[in-house]
């Protein structure tokens, strides 16, 4: 491999202005140019999304419920995009690293991160509370773009590597308006890392509606102007996002270089808890977003493919309830924390004022402890 | 500490050579290069061209394209890789031009490249350097003199060093390559042509200490980077009238050698601290809070800051009026009531 700065690439056609889309809003089969070339997933990937998505909703619910009651210092639902975030997140394999943003707790959950690790962040614990190694997982970023920054390096290091690894993050629509989202589709381009860029466009940025982040006709178009593919995906078909990112995981581990993938799907749910969503939509737009429900899309084809029997569906059920029960349990359980800690992870090298910082605030716990007011 | 590890060069030389800081800091980038393929460079014009310093000077063409490169030209694209290239295990190197277009990667050092260890709880630690030419006095135009320094070091998870002197220039970068906690290294523009013979690899003090480096009984002068040689400067000049200055290279902003400063000024009971940087804010309040707090009783003065004004950085032919020199510094000193014994 060499860095070839004599290469071009061709010049791409842009993506098409309709949701590429495997399955309509009835749950039936697409057919024909819409389909972008890419067949349905088997059945038993499709049930599997499925499963997953369930899961997500019920824990996505459960968590809201627990944030309302207080239990969370904030929570970034994801209610309507679990096909966005789990069609994308389950082509990559549990070699490849994921950078994710506050949004994608449930692409974490589908991970296989438990519950209260994720949450250990929402409910105030401590920034990250998962082993980001393990999960080969990053941190659920804040600041918006910076992320995807941090996956064309360790797409970029793993090339260099020769490591058959592929990184692929998330961005917001919103996020697509930063510097930082620009200089990592160009970084990626320039350098043919193996990323996947996953736009979830929920068409706000809290209250900022979309026309008001771009002038260009889909997300996607960006990715022509920096040299790489760009896809204009139905979000809340989760067929799609599979098989449209199972390509480019595919296409970027063999050496094909990155992929941008916007999702077009809808927050349903505030942008956080904290958020008023009535003073900037009509609720008939979120009922009208409502009626495009990713979970029973996927429902009605399984059904009409006589996949889902009721066996499976009240085995899924439990799962979810099961799912739910943990995580109840875990957040109404006291966090054990241990203020003491915030020294421990600042350097790698300890430092001189920072062990003496601690040493006073044990001496101020101590004495908290000997006179409690 | 811990214990410095044995270093080799790629082309030790066994008797001393002249090298200009520069030169050594293109030393030190080949010897780890050589010592460890998880070190690699890039940043803005350091292939080919060696840097627009010449500190990467001849490297791609012994190291290849793989290991040091040209990236696009986006600061905050170069820092925000090195993260990830860092979470995947290299040791990157990256370069920003100038101090003042560090200012575009401002987001990812201070919100990812200081905080991510502390977000991991230590599990993930970035292992990078982001080298960052500083200071003025070489008559650039404007965005080419800034002194950044006090942003980073007032930044927690952030280490930040600055040597003064080629051999400092060698030992230290090769330390902060080899450091587990990400390093913002800072290259006073204005000593890049300094010159000292220089047998490699040398290996100087630790990096987070502050070094004495001219002795003196009557008043501590504390520099760091360029204004080092100003301290000293100021010391020759004031010997000949019999006032005795002790000079305090502090190499590390962050950590801060409490230690070796504090020792100093309590032995001769007088300080002033010296940088380009305004003094509104800078990083002389810093030091003068620090040694006033630890050696109160032991001061026979208010601590001075000799630094530049509280303007923007001016432009080339108006520079020397702003930048402390020497005489500024005696001047300074006049201020305080004598009573020597
Ligand atoms: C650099 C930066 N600026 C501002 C914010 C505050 N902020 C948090 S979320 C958000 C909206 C982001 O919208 P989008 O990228 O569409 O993602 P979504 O929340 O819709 O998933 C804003 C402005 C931030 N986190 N980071
Ligand atoms: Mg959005």
């Amino acid at each position: 491999m060499s860095l070839n700065v004599e290469h071009h690439a061709a010049r791409r056609a842009l993506p098409s202005e309709k949701p590429l889309r495997l399955l309509d809003n009835a749950g039936h089969a697409v057919t024909g140019a819409a389909t972008g070339g890419f067949s349905l997933p088997d059945t038993e990937t499709l049930l599997d999304l499925y499963r997953k998505m369930v899961v997500a909703r019920r824990f996505d619910v459960q968590v809201t419920a627990l944030t309302k009651q207080g239990r969370l210092a904030t929570y970034p639902s994801a209610y309507g995009q679990e096909a966005c975030e789990i069609g994308a997140v389950s082509a990559i394999s549990a070699d490849d690293w994921l950078f994710p943003t506050y949004r994608e707790s449930v692409a974490l959950l589908t991970r296989g991160i438990d519950p209260g690790d994720i949450l250990k962040s929402f409910r105030g614990d401590w920034h990250s509370g998962y082993d980001q190694r393990s999960h080969r997982t990053s941190t659920q970023t804040t600041p918006l773009a910076t992320q995807a920054l941090h996956a064309v390096g360790l797409a970029h290091a793993a090339r260099l590597r020769h490591d058959p690894i592929v990184a692929l993050t998330f961005l917001g629509d919103g996020a697509t308006s930063e510097g930082d989202a620009h200089e990592a589709f160009n970084f990626a381009a320039v350098w043919q890392t193996p990323t996947v860029f996953i736009v979830q466009n929920n068409q706000f940025a809290i209250s900022v509606p979309l026309a008001r982040q771009t002038h260009a006709a889909t997300l996607a178009d960006k990715a022509v102007g920096y040299g790489m593919p760009g896809f204009h995906v139905d979000g809340n078909d989760v067929a799609a996002m599979y098989a449209v990112t199972r390509a480019a995981v595919d296409r970027a581990r063999a050496g094909g270089g990155p992929t941008l993938i916007e999702g077009l799907t809808y927050r349903i749910e505030a942008h956080t808890n904290s958020d008023d969503p009535t003073r900037y939509r009509p609720a008939r737009d979120v009922e009208h977003w409502k009626r495009r429900d990713p979970i029973e899309r996927l429902e009605k084809y399984l059904v009409s493919e006589g996949a889902l029997t009721e066996a499976t569906r009240s085995e899924i059920t439990d799962a979810a309830e099961a799912l739910a029960a943990h995580t109840r349990d875990v957040i109404t359980t006291e966090s054990e924390l241990d203020p003491l800690e915030l020294f421990d992870h600042v350097y790698a090298r300890p430092r001189r004022a920072l062990l003496e910082q601690r040493a006073r605030l044990e001496a101020e716990l101590a004495e908290a402890a000997r006179n409690p007011r | 500490m811990t214990a410095t590890k044995t270093r080799t060069g790629a082309d030790a030389a066994s008797a001393p050579t002249e090298l200009t800081m520069a030169g050594a800091l293109n030393a030190a980038l080949r010897d780890a290069m050589a010592e460890d393929d998880r070190v690699v460079v890039y940043g803005e014009d350091v292939g080919p061209l060696g840097g627009v310093f010449r500190v990467t000077d001849g490297l791609q063409e012994r190291f290849g394209d793989e290991r040091i490169w040209d990236s696009p030209l986006a600061e905050s694209g170069i820092v925000g890789t090195a993260i990830g290239m860092a979470i995947y295990g290299m040791r990157p190197v990256v370069e920003m031009q100038f101090d003042a277009f560090s200012y575009p990667a401002f987001e990812q050092i201070v919100s990812h490249v200081a905080k991510m260890r502390n977000r991991t709880k230590g599990r993930v630690s970035l292992p990078l350097v982001v080298r960052i030419p500083c200071a003025g006095a070489i008559g650039g135009v404007e965005h080419h003199s800034d002194s950044s320094e006090s942003y980073w070091a007032s930044t927690p998870g952030l280490t930040v060093v600055m040597p003064s002197n080629p051999a400092d220039a060698y030992s230290m970068l090769r330390e902060a390559i080899e450091s587990d906690d990400p390093v913002i290294f800072m290259e006073p523009k204005s000593r890049y042509w300094a010159k000292a013979p220089l047998a490699l690899p040398v290996t100087t003090a630790p990096m987070d200490r502050a070094l004495v480096v001219r002795e003196g009984s009557d008043v501590t002068l504390i520099g760091y980077g360029p204004t080092v040689r100003t301290a000293l400067e100021a010391a020759d000049a004031a010997a000949e009238e019999g006032l005795s200055i002790e000079v305090v290279d502090l190499r590390s902003l962050s950590p801060f050698d409490d230690e070796t400063v504090s020792a100093s000024v309590r032995k001769t009971s007088r300080a002033a601290v010296i940088h380009e940087a305004a003094q509104f804010g800078g990083f002389g309040a810093e030091v003068a809070a620090r040694v006033t707090e630890r050696n109160f009783y032991h001061l026979a003065a208010p601590v001075l800051r000799i630094t530049g004004f509280d303007i923007p950085y001016p432009s080339p032919k108006l520079e020397e009026y702003h930048l402390p020199t020497a005489d500024r510094v005696l001047a300074a000193l006049e201020t305080w009531e004598w009573e020597l014994a």
